[in-house]
């Protein structure tokens, strides 16, 4: 009996062994455990035997169909793994074929610098002023202490419009200091505003494009002083560049409505085109006190509030900080040009993120 | 304003050194435009003598020659024409850059005969044309001296930009004193020597708009002789730019700019009627000394004699009344005119002259008498001659007026630490005189060469424009202010440029929170974030100018005349244009010309309307042409209108527009394709822009690829964002479920209606209606077309049974078919 029991293991291992795929594996399964194996087969065979031999023949037959059952098992797992590996295989792609297009958007380095300026300005308690291109006189240049035969109305070379509202000539804004007017007239101090938009000069060459973009700040209150300028801009400037120790030297000027005015120069050098040290010098904005009569304009008592103002080029600053070489390359959207200066919409500024 | 270091010392003693003065002159605001120093370039070259000038042995047009430089005697072989023996010309050793040339001079040999060093011209040195041969000196210039030193040429030039403000500084002698007031030397004493004329001028004044010319004097010379100016008067003219013309004129032109003082010469004997009269112009024309013709407007200044106008007064003289070689009698002119009426008559004829740029900043006031006794004089001294008595017309204005200063100003205004003494006395060296002094405070008299300071009510000083709409009390009581406060912040001025505005220690913007509140308005958020989101859509932003070419402008909208610019700077930059879409369909026609067709490009910028600032609108424009990009994944396909629905309802979405509360239709502005566009409403009245297929017409005449597509919102027109708390969302624990309709209906009804009529079917259980196929074909009858949706279903507490799907299926085909007299497809 014993033999059988070898015989069967022996003949079943060998079935099992060779069962290529699943389904022949089931076959030797079933032949062997199923209700007519040979196995099953010599379980009912039990029946008959006396108590003695039925006990050590029932546990070697019960040995035999666990060892077979497990053989099983781990052949099964075998054929599971290999037709893994087969599947796998057949499905096999070339992973170096590209992906699906996605188009790459930017934004325009020029709005990328008054995204800067706002949040650099911001942290410094400015808000930003918005208002119209297009604009009488007397924002232009009345109410900035620029009368009509004042020598620096022919500083700018101002663009008028056929139209003349309440009787005044309208003209595109030459600075943005005509929002410093609007300002003052619609809120009261303390004002920390910036203005960065458009503005229009009649000057078409390699450094002057008839229009550009320039950043106007004012701050009134009532114990501002020439020192807060200062402060205030050299604050910014080192911010902005990156800087820390950027080296920058005030010079007295002139504007019709500052006083006193100066142009603020940063050192850079010439030869590398390093800023913020070096021993050339580089003029940046244009600053001063705002002037007595522009206050009084506006209807803001100079003797009781002071503050300053400036106004900085933006396509300058933002030529300077990424040597962008040539000023008409900001107007021109050639795509390729964008793509390269254009920043990615998934990097705002932001001050915590840093690059502000 | 050109001067040179040598004319600075005439007025300024002092040893400090070209950078230092250029240092300072940047810091006190008279910034420095440029220095010329020729002699620094020229410094290798010397004078030298030929000992001997011998036929070269081997060459028929070359010379040898020997040269005494002064420090030894070398060979120089020489192909100049004029070298000869016992020439005095100029000499330039090995290792001289030679500017004319650009090269660099080596030891050498010349068809075999050794030359150390060159002989040479005056082009060679960059001083001029002349290349006949080389420079031939006069035989007692010294030699082994430097050239340039010997011809004055080591005389560094400076220009500076001097500020509209600055009359006083376009004069050698006011910037002298600045420089001195600055630390750097000493203003040297001047004084007009006393000219005591004989007999009364032949020619006098009569002065009939003393508006424009308040106060006038002159007087004439009789027998002069009119020549050529002596060396150091051409020499100074020169080094500042100015063309040596003859004597008289050239002292004129002296003055204009040693003293900042313009004068006029006429000749005498050319002046009919023995009177200059001062009146307003009446359309005369005459020859400007300029040359070119001048016309005078009832508005300009002149100055006529009986034959009619001579001189645009303050701007150019006339030709017929100029000094020449034949003049013999010459009459001076020295005037005081207002500088409103120059700069008028000056922008009236866009002449710009030195004398112009003078009065019309403004005029040492009171100078008028010693000037011109200083000229006169000058006028002796050079040409000779018999003065007559001046002859005047008109009086000196009151210019005398004070200004006061409050020292804690400086502190209080200015945080400067400068002391009372210190203000004190820059405000003495600028040439303020002190009325009185006390602890707190200086009153001073303001300089008649200082039209900028406590100018208010002064000739063009300073004048208020204030806003019409101001309170009238509340615009006296800030009017006072500014009257009050000017003329010491005037002081401040001078005192704080004088001392250095960098000895002003900078103090940080004191914080007004201590964590800064939104520096955004939510309108201004807005155009951010929708720059943000059209970027992320893969398009590039540009920045295109706010004006182009009328009748490009007018393809895309109205062109009012009075957005016409005036003043073009190029005829196709005259038309505001009415939407950024004008200029980035411009920009993307030029890139698709580069080879660049497949695009996608956005602006956010002003479109205008009219003139006034409701006029001007914000627009968010886009413009995509081409294909999408090519891959192997899915072929590229032409962009579409609905490319740019997408584009348009990204940002809307974005910007928290409820886009249930929108509506599309079928109209669209010309400037796109009429069946292929659409306008974005919200409510009957407020549209919010359009988006569509470009006018095939449009893109033709633009060269834009056919089939450009683009979309324009007016940001304006989106009502501002609610700041409100979302109530908590609806979120059911059962599953959705999702029934597919397909709907037979007419192809001229709109798809949204459909999408409308199922949304509302069954409000509360129905959460989306998507449309994933729409056919129109053979399978169907002609002007059909299918559209399957499929619709969402979202239970709320409980699980729908079949017969509640089946109710609300019926629902739904019922409101569609009520709607567009659909059918469900069988």
């Amino acid at each position: 009996m014993s033999n059988d029991i070898t015989t069967i293991e022996l003949h079943a291992r060998a079935a099992i062994d060779a069962a290529g795929d699943p389904a022949a594996l089931d076959a030797v399964r079933v032949a062997l455990l199923g209700k007519t194996g040979q196995v099953t087969a010599l379980l009912k065979s039990l029946g008959g035997m006396d108590a003695e031999l039925r006990k050590s023949f029932g546990a070697a037959v019960n040995a035999l169909k666990n060892a077979l059952a497990q053989a099983i098992e781990q052949r099964r797992v075998e054929l599971d793994a290999a037709a893994l590996t087969a599947r796998l295989g057949a499905e096999r792609i070339d992973i170096t074929l590209p992906a699906r297009p996605v188009l790459r958007g930017s934004i325009h380095p020029l709005s990328r610098t008054m995204e800067e300026l706002t949040a650099l300005f911001g942290a410094m308690g400015f808000t930003v002023k918005d208002g119209p291109d297009i604009e009488d006189d007397w924002y232009s240049f009345g109410a900035l202490n620029i009368p009509s035969h004042h020598p620096a109305r022919a500083m700018m070379d101002t663009f008028y419009l056929k139209a003349a509202g309440r009787n005044r000539p309208m003209v595109l804004r030459p600075h943005t200091s005509t929002l410093q007017i609007r300002t003052m007239l619609e809120q009261k101090p303390p004002i920390r505003v910036i203005v960065p938009g458009r503005t229009y000069r009649s000057d078409h060459d390699a450094t002057h494009s008839p229009m550009f973009h320039q950043c106007e700040g004012l701050v009134i209150d009532r114990d501002i002083t020439l020192a807060h300028l200062k402060g205030c801009l050299v604050d910014f400037l080192r911010a902005f560049f990156a800087v820390p120790d950027l080296k920058a030297r005030f010079r007295s000027s002139y504007f019709p409505f500052t006083e006193p005015s100066m142009e603020i120069d940063i050192a850079w050098d010439r030869k590398t085109g390093v800023i913020g040290a070096g021993s050339d010098w580089l003029e940046i904005l244009g600053s001063g006190m705002v002037h007595p009569n522009v206050l009084a304009n506006c209807g803001i008592d100079p003797r009781e509030y002071q503050g300053f103002a400036f106004g900085m080029g933006v396509e300058r600053i933002t030529m300077l900080k990424h040597g962008i070489a040539d000023l008409r390359s900001f107007y021109e959207s050639d795509i390729r040009w964008l793509s390269h200066y254009g920043t990615s919409p998934l990097a705002p500024v932001t001050l915590h993120e840093g690059d502000a | 304003m050109k001067f040179s270091l040598s004319w600075l010392r005439t007025h300024l003693t002092t040893d400090a050194s070209l950078a230092q003065i250029a240092d300072t002159l940047n810091d006190i605001g008279l910034e420095v435009e440029g220095i010329e120093d020729r002699g620094a370039a020229l410094a290798p070259f010397v004078i030298a003598r030929v000992i001997e000038a011998v036929p070269h042995p081997n060459a028929d047009r070359l010379r040898v020659c020997r040269v005494d430089t002064g420090s030894g005697e070398v060979g120089v072989v020489c192909g100049a024409p004029n070298a000869r023996t016992g020439m005095t010309t100029v000499f330039a050793p090995p290792g001289t850059y030679i500017p004319g040339s650009g090269i660099t001079l080596k030891i050498g040999e010349i068809r075999g005969v050794a030359s150390a060093g060159m002989l040479v011209s005056a082009r060679e040195m960059a001083l001029g044309e002349d290349h006949d041969g080389i420079v031939d000196l006069p035989g007692d210039a010294p030699v082994g001296t430097p050239y340039a030193a010997w011809a004055g040429l080591d005389d560094p030039v400076i220009e500076i930009s001097v500020t509209p403000n600055r009359g006083d500084a376009l004069a050698v002698r006011g910037i002298a004193r600045d420089l001195a007031a600055a630390g750097l030397g000493t203003l040297t004493p001047w004084n007009a020597p006393a000219i005591n004329g004989t007999g009364a001028s032949a020619i006098r004044w009569q002065d009939d708009f003393t508006e424009a010319c308040p106060w006038i004097l002159g007087r004439t010379v009789r027998g002069v002789r009119n020549g050529e100016s002596p060396a150091w008067l051409k020499q100074r003219l020169e080094s500042v730019g100015l063309r040596p013309i003859n004597a008289l004129a050239d002292i004129t032109n002296f003055f204009t700019i040693d003293l900042g003082r313009p004068l006029h010469v006429f000749d005498a004997n050319k002046i009919s009627g023995g009177v200059l009269t001062v009146r307003r112009g009446a359309g005369e024309r005459f020859r400007g000394l300029h040359g070119k013709d001048v016309t005078v407007t009832g508005d300009d200044c002149v100055i006529a004699d009986e034959a009619g106008v001579q001189s645009l007064a303050g701007i150019v003289g006339g030709a017929a009344t100029g000094c020449d070689g034949t003049t013999t009698d010459v009459f001076i002119e020295c005037a005081l005119f207002d500088r409103v009426a120059i700069a008028l008559s000056g922008q009236r004829s866009g002449i710009f002259s030195d004398a112009r740029q003078r009065f019309e900043r403004g005029i040492d006031v009171s100078l008028l008498p010693a000037a011109l006794d200083a000229a006169t004089a000058m006028v002796i001294a050079l040409c000779g001659g018999e003065a007559s008595a001046v002859t005047e017309a008109g009086a000196e204005p009151a210019w005398q007026r004070q200004a006061s200063l409050r020292f804690e100003r400086l502190r209080s205004f200015g945080r400067s630490d400068v002391t009372p003494d210190r203000a004190v006395g820059i405000l003495g060296a600028l040439g303020f005189t002190i009325a009185a002094r006390d602890a707190a405070g200086v009153t001073v008299d303001v300089p008649p060469w200082r039209n900028d300071i406590a100018s208010a009510g002064f000739s063009a000083g300073s004048t208020l424009d204030q806003h019409a709409d101001l309170d009238p009390d509340q615009a006296m009581v800030v009017r006072e202010g500014a009257r009050a406060i000017e003329p010491e912040a005037d002081l401040i001025e001078e005192v704080l440029r004088i001392e250095g505005l960098d000895r002003i220690v900078p103090v940080s913007l004191p914080p007004l929170t201590t964590v800064p509140t939104p520096s955004l308005t939510p309108r201004q958020a807005r155009s951010v974030r929708a720059r943000r989101v059209l970027a992320a859509r893969g398009m590039a932003e540009c920045v295109t100018f706010s004006f182009v070419d009328r009748a490009t402008a007018a393809r895309f909208g109205a062109t009012p005349d009075s957005l016409t610019v005036a003043n073009p700077i190029a005829a196709d930059l005259d038309q505001m244009r009415p939407s950024p879409l004008v200029t980035i369909a411009r920009a993307a026609a030029m890139n698709a010309a580069r080879g660049f067709g497949d695009l996608a490009l956005f602006e956010i910028g002003p479109g205008f309307r009219n003139e006034t600032p409701a006029g001007q609108d914000l627009i968010a424009a886009g413009l995509r042409c081409g294909a999408t990009p090519l891959s192997w994944l899915a072929p590229s396909r032409s962009v579409d209108a609905f490319d740019a629905k997408a584009d348009a309802f990204a940002v809307l979405q974005d910007l928290g527009v409820p886009l249930e509360a929108l509506q599309v239709s079928a109209t669209a502005p010309g400037h796109y394709h009429p069946g292929r566009a659409g306008t974005i409403k919200q409510g009957p009245k407020t549209t919010i822009g359009s988006f569509g297929e470009l006018h095939p017409s449009l893109c033709a005449a633009l060269d834009l690829p056919a089939g450009s597509v683009g979309f324009e919102i007016d940001l304006g027109a989106i009502a501002d964002p609610k700041r409100r708390r979302k109530s908590a969302p609806d979120i059911s624990p059962l599953q959705p479920l999702r029934r597919d309709f397909a709907f037979v209906l007419d192809a001229g009804i709109a798809a949204e209606a459909v999408l409308r009529a199922a949304k509302s079917a069954e409000r509360g259980l129905i959460t989306d209606v998507t449309l994933f196929d729409r056919y129109a074909g053979d399978k169907l009858p002609a002007g059909k077309v299918s559209l399957a949706i499929a619709v969402t279903l979202q239970p709320k507490d409980k699980s729908l049974t079949d017969s509640e799907i089946e109710a609300v299926s019926a629902k739904i085909v019922a409101a569609v078919s009520k709607a567009t007299n659909a059918t469900l497809r069988g």
